[in-house]
């Protein structure tokens, strides 16, 4: 049982934790990340540095599809932008990788808003179709520019590096990856407190009357486009360091698609289901993984199994969370997190 | 430059853009009727390919027996997943109906895989085998009796639509939906029809795509192109996906042959990009008017 | 002095004209009320002041200055041209504070890196965006208990008030309501008047509206133009345009049940 409390002033009310519970229980949550790797093994540890760079990425998706409505089949192609950035940034200079993440999401915006561009005159579907156009164009350029890309071969890049330490272990990567990603998303916290998340949201909901209301649907356009690739730039780039090699086939059409659906079966508009959606479209293919070994003993056949399996409960993930759960998994932790505020008098 | 290699790869691409016509036509008529952007179309043509392969390969039926249980296998797989699918999601927004078919998509690659493995497979040859020559210009037989019956249901399909009751149900659905309800078209019927007849022209024509370049589960990469096609051609033009079909067959493989098989999505997709800057709605769709 | 004046205004879609050489002015700090049938091009005519419709021919003067198409809508709201729709046009996505907020985004000035960092000037400026809200708007159209509410779980009534909190939020010059009242009960069409009444008399905004409910029309406009087939039939006083016989025709003799209907009953509840 919690007690609501009365806000004594409109900085406080427009906070994004407005009661002290949601403070501490923030507080305890970055405790919890903090010490995870001390505790995890190295398994756990690469668990938690994919879910690091899909909440990234799965962030900066949600600003544009879930929060502007502007459907995007090309993330997995914006991260290929900054994966590129980074390995061929890694090769030629020694730039830290402060520099060179933030150049990399930096590279992904332009792209993004060269590819935005059409949505001064094309909407909806007809613009989902020109992102996925782009992306078929970006895997042409990472496959056949082998000067700059290495071609179809790709590039093996150098450890991340700053003041002469080297990330070379998922436990060093652990820390460049989270600490990134919670800053990332408390980043598009804040914009959704501000006129420009509402500008978005605006033009997702109608946008002829945001319009006529004084928004420039070009411009909000074009920025929640750059926004979201740089996201999904700094998310290639942390999967750049993180794999230590980047080839056009690491950024396939699949992968953007993945992210959609982790969009979709977190919640779509809602930054909190988008980390959801991240975490758990990650964790089920390895679940799966697991629960393969467990059965291999008894059907010795099973890991021939999994790979169609994982296409089918993916595929079935979507369709299922659409029909029966449209606001996906942020509302299913509303409806438990009700369910605790009010307990025991209701329930 | 050598005409005649130029000449036989234009008319092995018009013939194969003939089976894009009908593949677009069948994504046409479903988005007509139902406004759904069909991005399964792909995998609905593996599904009925791997059918064929079953009743042809697997149980040794004749070809020609098989060729019709397939494609209506694929028909009906269409109006299963319109019944199951596509209608909860009656009213949501276009967005969330396209990500639920391409989760079906992901649905039946997984389901392939499963039944038949992931290793690409050869349909038992079932056209005749003679070479076809057109003047002088050679044409695999396979590509070109494929083309004959994709064109011969093409033509069923416009007539139909053209003149029959069903047809018209069709098109008054198309046009106003809500204005056909009150006319007493039984528009829930008419969804269900136009994901039926969708799925029998992409099921036919994936048989004979397959049986022409062999089969795997990844054969659903096709409806890229398909998008491709009825993008061109504007979403809601039966006009557009014959013209954008043949044309999207055509570039696709002659790019493919004079600059190598990478570029044939580029090249394709380079067309979509102009077009969407220079008429957004394709060369034949309709604008929709927006009101406040 | 007029804040905006239609000259020989022309619109039409394909054969459809919805505005035939409309001339009309609005005398500052007035309510002027526009009226006519349905599909009297009165919403179109919004349209084209919003600067949604482009007009085929004719002048739109504002403040003096003439709106060329080259002004796009974003900009004519910056000048102060803010507005209500018929359907009503609420963003579902937000709470009602954040839809009445959204007015305020032509007169907010910080940009996408403050917002990142919430910091400094993005942070001052919405801190007192909010505090302007509440207190001037949300006080004066008495809405404090609905603001943290989605506004789709608001009534009819509730929406249409919201809607008018967005566009004060605007800080327009010139109010342009469409059919503020329309499918409002009396108690609340009475509100919704008396709030009128006091935007142009404490806020000296210019109201220009669109109604069909002739007994609020004639009670506080002060000024009215009678619009149809996209044609203006009379301008002037509320009495004068209640006897011009020309309006009468237009309005019995148009076959349309709904607006003979709330006609001859202007106190009714209009569908
Ligand atoms: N975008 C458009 N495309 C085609 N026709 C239009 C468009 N907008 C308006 N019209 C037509 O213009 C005419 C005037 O419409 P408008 O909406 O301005 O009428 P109105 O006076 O506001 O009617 P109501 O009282 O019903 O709101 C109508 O015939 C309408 O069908
Ligand atoms: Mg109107």
């Amino acid at each position: 049982m919690r007690i609501g409390d009365a806000k004594q002033t409109y900085e406080a009310d427009e906070a994004i934790w407005t009661t002290q519970t949601q403070k501490l229980w923030f507080g305890l949550f970055l405790l919890l990340l903090l010490v995870f790797p001390f505790m995890a093994d190295s398994y756990l540890l690469y668990l938690g540095c994919l879910v690091g760079i899909a909440v990234i990425s799965t962030t900066g998706l949600n600003i544009l599809t879930g929060f502007t409505g502007l459907i995007s089949l090309g993330q997995a192609g914006f991260m290929g932008v900054g994966a590129y950035t980074v390995a061929w940034l890694s090769v030629n200079t020694a730039l830290p990788f402060p520099v060179t993440l933030l150049l990399a999401g930096l590279m992904a915006a332009a792209v993004g808003i060269l590819v935005g561009l059409p949505s001064l005159r094309v909407k909806g579907l007809y613009l989902a179709i020109a992102t996925l156009a782009a992306s078929v164009f970006l895997h042409f350029i990472f496959a056949e520019w082998e000067s700059v890309t290495g071609g179809m071969g790709g590039m093996s890049l150098e450890p991340a590096h700053l003041f002469g330490w080297s990330f070379q272990s998922d436990f060093m990567m652990y820390f460049i990856i989270v600490p990134l990603a919670v800053l990332m998303v408390l980043a598009a916290a804040n914009v959704f407190r501000t006129r420009i998340g509402r500008a978005f949201i605006a033009i997702r909901d109608r946008d002829i009357s945001a319009e006529i209301l004084g928004i420039d649907l070009l411009r909000y356009k074009l920025m929640s486009f750059a926004l979201s690739s740089f996201y999904a730039g700094v998310a290639g780039g942390l999967f750049a360091y993180f794999f230590r090699v980047v080839t056009p086939e690491s950024f396939p059409l699949s992968m953007s698609i993945f992210y959609l659906a982790a969009v979709i079966v977190g919640g779509m508009g809602n930054l909190l289901g988008g980390i959801l959606g991240a975490v758990f479209m990650t964790l089920v293919p390895e679940a799966l993984k697991l629960l393969t070994s467990a059965l291999t003993p008894f059907y010795p056949n099973a890991p021939v199994f999994m790979s169609p399996m994982l296409e089918i409960i993916f595929g079935a993930l979507i369709v299922g969370f659409l029909i029966f759960e449209p606001h996906g998994l942020a509302e299913i932790w509303h409806r438990i997190r009700r369910f605790f505020h009010l307990w025991p008098f209701r329930n | 430059m050598d005409w005649m290699f130029f000449g036989e790869i234009s008319l092995a691409g018009l013939a194969m853009g003939g089976l894009y016509s009908l593949i677009a036509l069948g994504f046409v008529i479903i988005y007509k009727a139902t406004r759904v952007i069909n991005f399964a179309i792909g995998e609905i043509m593996m599904f009925a390919a791997y059918l064929f392969l079953a009743f042809a390969g697997g149980m040794e039926m004749s070809a020609w027996i098989a060729l019709p249980l397939a494609v209506a296998g694929g028909s009906i797989l269409g109006g299963v997943i319109e019944k199951t699918m596509i209608r909860p999601m009656l009213g949501e927004s276009p967005i969330s109906v396209v990500m639920v078919t391409i989760g079906i998509a992901s649905i039946l690659v997984g389901l392939v895989e499963f039944i038949w493995t992931a290793d690409p497979q050869l349909l038992p040859s079932f056209l005749p085998r003679e070479p076809v020559f057109i003047g002088e210009l050679y044409l695999a037989p396979k590509i070109a009796y494929g083309f004959l019956i994709g064109a011969a249901l093409l033509i069923v399909y416009l007539l139909y639509f053209r003149f029959s009751r069903g047809g018209v149900a069709l098109r008054a659905t198309a046009s106003d939906q809500a204005a056909a309800y009150s006319m007493g078209i039984n528009v829930r019927r008419v969804f269900s029809m136009a994901w039926v007849f969708g799925s029998l022209a992409a099921s036919l024509a994936g048989v004979l795509v397959a049986a022409t370049g062999g089969l795997s589960p990844q054969f659903g990469i096709i409806g890229l192109s398909v998008l491709v096609v009825v993008i061109v051609g504007g979403l809601d033009s039966i006009l557009g996906a014959l013209i954008a079909g043949v044309f999207i067959g055509w570039l696709e493989t002659v790019a493919g042959a004079y600059f190598g098989g990478e570029y044939r999505m580029p090249a394709t997709f380079l067309v979509l990009a102009v077009i969407l800057v220079i008429r957004p709605y394709g060369l034949f769709g309709t604008h929709e008017i927006e009101r406040v | 002095m007029s804040i905006l004046d239609i000259s020989n205004l022309s619109l039409s879609f394909g054969g459809v004209k919805a505005l035939q050489d409309v001339s009309f002015r609005v005398p500052e700090n007035t309510i002027t009320t526009i009226i006519g049938p349905n599909g009297a091009g009165k919403t179109s005519l919004f349209n084209c002041i919003s600067g949604f419709y482009r007009p085929q021919q004719g002048t739109i003067s504002y403040q003096g200055q003439v709106l060329s198409s080259g002004i796009r809508p974003p900009r004519r709201a910056a000048l102060g041209l803010a507005r209500t729709f018929q359907n009503i046009a609420l963003f579902r996505g937000m709470t009602v504070l954040d839809n009445i907020k959204l007015g305020a985004h032509v007169h907010m000035k910080s940009g996408l890196l403050s917002a990142l960092a919430y910091f400094g000037p993005a942070r001052r400026e919405e801190i007192a965006v909010r505090r302007n809200v509440e207190q001037r708007i949300i006080d004066f159209l008495e809405i404090d208990h609905i603001r943290r509410q989605s506004v789709s779980s608001l009534s009819y009534g509730l929406q249409k008030r919201v809607e008018l909190a967005r566009a004060l939020a605007m800080q327009p010059k010139v109010l342009m309501l469409d059919e503020p009242v329309a499918g409002m009960n009396r108690e609340e069409k009475e509100d919704m008047a008396r709030f009128i009444l006091d935007i142009r008399e404490e806020w000296g905004i210019t109201v220009l509206m669109v109604e069909h409910d002739m007994g609020m029309v004639m009670d506080i406009s002060d000024h009215i133009a009678v619009l149809n087939f996209g044609q203006v039939i009379a301008e002037g006083l509320p009495a004068d345009v209640q006897k011009n016989p020309e309006v009468i025709r237009a309005y019995l003799g148009n076959s349309d049940i709904d607006s003979l209907r709330k006609k001859l009953n202007p106190q009714g509840e209009a569908a």
